[in-house]
């Protein structure tokens, strides 16, 4: 299936939840409403024709317009086609609801998208900081982060 | 569990929960060796920069490292390298490969009391350290591959030694093989211990030697092609369940036994056809990709390492996101270790190959 066939069936399915897309770039993106991920990502894998079975990469964006953002790299095995999700959400109310049940890999990478971005990813099994510290406070790859002078009443000294 | 465990190859915590001898939940911890490799890539001052950091993340691959960042700046920049430096790519990359599963198979040795063939993989390894040394300098961390080229030619000699090694490696795999990989007390220890099923290895995202030791037939440098892999005749291995059930740690062990003779094989077919070149032609003065993101993924020795590039149109990356293979296989061992003894427990780690380095980035 070409990236605009994609996008019409998902477009076809889910009407309103399919917000935006970018077709013509060499990584084709369609954009997706961030209370819909499940459904719209167990349609894309469990669809015959599409078989979307490889989450290659789930990664975290502080977009220039200030909104974060999730982007997921989709793979089939079967069909040998990629095609790229994005979401988007409010900085100060980021809520995104999880795909780890649709891809097991999805769980590991959503923590990492909280502990580094602060994305919150609803009904997710185990959401927990997964690289930095239990105790640590802010979100390190936002763009606004500040490094903190002080851990654990300990000066930083850099 | 760790994080100072001999077996945890590296700074990995696991909380164990235990039913006497057997395994009932595993939670991996980490980030020990977390040292914001990303947040750093957006703060350089230019692309180029990034690579020494690329370098430091798979400390054991840092070839395939190098050339995974800048094959997705050079797409960001549509540039194409000349044919010399594809070859030469090529051929550190698969040295590299081998010299990362000789320390797999070596240290799995030693996990399983396989003293031995560790000794002998390390100094297999010593000899490719070598051709690195000779042609850049360092014998680890090797800031080699730039974008656009590589930082210097290979130097005189090099063909010929590496020859030799080819020539050298091929029997001591077999070597190999008769001292560990058809040791009946090692096929005990790893055969029907930490079956990963296809189907839960593909929705895992596992990649490399992990998924095609569940049979996957998959190997991005033929289903992804990069480079100039297409040029070369070789055949992607995968596990047969040859000693007990497909996905077993033999299995995952026994790919990249085979692996590495293909790896041979690939270079032995890249240095017979080397061409002539400037390997710093295409190497740009300034680095600065028009707005756009560029995800690629590369095999290297782990698997899948991708790199998520967005460019704002600066001279630096607007965000870099790696997609390390070793943190997405880590993240499958809990669901192949529940129900196993504590002593396979250091057979599952083992075979899934971490490097710590790269999971914690």
């Amino acid at each position: 299936m070409t990236p605009q066939e994609i996008h019409d069936s998902l477009k076809a399915t889910f009407g309103d939840a399919i917000a935006d897309a970018k077709l013509d770039t060499p990584q084709p993106w369609i954009a997706i409403a961030a209370n819909r991920t499940k459904d719209i990502c167990f349609f894309l894998r469990e669809t015959p024709s599409l078989q979307f079975d490889y989450l290659m990469c789930l990664s975290s964006v502080d977009n220039k317009d200030g909104r974060l953002g999730v982007v997921y790299h989709l793979y089939s095995m079967t069909h040998k086609n990629k095609i790229v999700l994005k979401v988007f959400c409010m900085r100060d109310n980021p809520h995104v609801q999880s795909v780890s049940a649709v891809w097991g890999t999805a769980e590991w990478h959503e923590r990492e998208a909280y502990d580094m971005m602060g994305i919150i990813f609803d009904e997710h099994p185990d959401l927990r900081r997964i690289l930095t510290p239990d105790d640590w406070e802010g979100h390190p790859l936002r763009k606004d982060y500040k490094v903190p002078e002080f851990y654990q009443g300990i000066k930083v000294p850099y | 569990m760790g994080p100072q465990h001999p077996s945890t190859h590296g700074v990995l915590r696991l909380e164990v929960v235990l039913d006497g001898e057997i395994v009932v939940e595993v939670i991996p911890h980490m980030g020990y060796l977390h040292r914001c490799f990303e947040k750093h890539s957006e703060h350089m001052t230019n692309y180029q920069q990034v690579i020494p950091y690329a370098d430091r993340m798979d400390y054991l691959a840092s070839m395939n490292n190098d050339w995974g960042y800048a094959l997705a700046v050079e797409r960001l920049l549509k540039i194409e390298v000349p044919p010399r430096v594809e070859y030469i790519r090529v051929i550190m990359a698969e040295l590299q490969r081998i010299a990362s599963h000789l320390i797999a198979i070596g240290t799995y040795g030693i996990d399983m009391g396989a003293f031995t063939p560790f000794l002998w993989c390390f100094r297999d390894r010593e000899r490719i350290l070598d051709l690195f040394e000779m042609t850049c300098g360092a014998r680890l961390l090797y800031n080699y591959i730039w974008v656009g080229g590589l930082s210097h030619d290979i130097p005189p000699g090099f063909v010929d030694k590496a020859k030799a090694f080819c020539k050298y490696f091929l029997p001591n795999v077999k070597e190999l093989n008769g001292l560990l990989t058809f040791n009946q007390i090692f096929i005990k220890r790893t055969a029907n211990i930490g079956v990963l099923p296809a189907d839960v290895a593909i929705n895992y995202a596992c990649s490399g030697p992990m998924l095609r030791g569940s049979g996957v037939n998959f190997d991005l440098r033929r289903d992804d092609p990069y480079g100039i892999y297409d040029k070369f005749q070789w055949e992607v291995q995968v596990g047969r369940g040859e000693m007990g059930a497909v996905g077993d740690c033999w299995d995952r062990y026994i790919v990249r036994v085979r692996e590495m003779e293909q790896s041979i094989k690939i270079i032995e077919q890249a240095l017979a056809s080397i061409p002539e070149g400037d390997v710093q032609s295409a190497v740009p003065k300034r680095i600065r990709p028009e707005t756009g993101e560029m995800y690629i993924r590369t095999e290297s020795p782990r698997g899948e390492l991708g790199f998520y590039v967005i460019s704002d149109g600066s001279t630096s990356p607007y965000r870099v996101k790696a997609r390390s293979p070793a943190f997405v296989n880590l993240s499958v061992m809990p669901e192949i270790s529940r129900g196993c003894m504590i002593a396979d427990l250091v057979a599952i780690i083992g075979s899934v190959d971490i490097v710590l380095g790269e999971v914690d980035r």
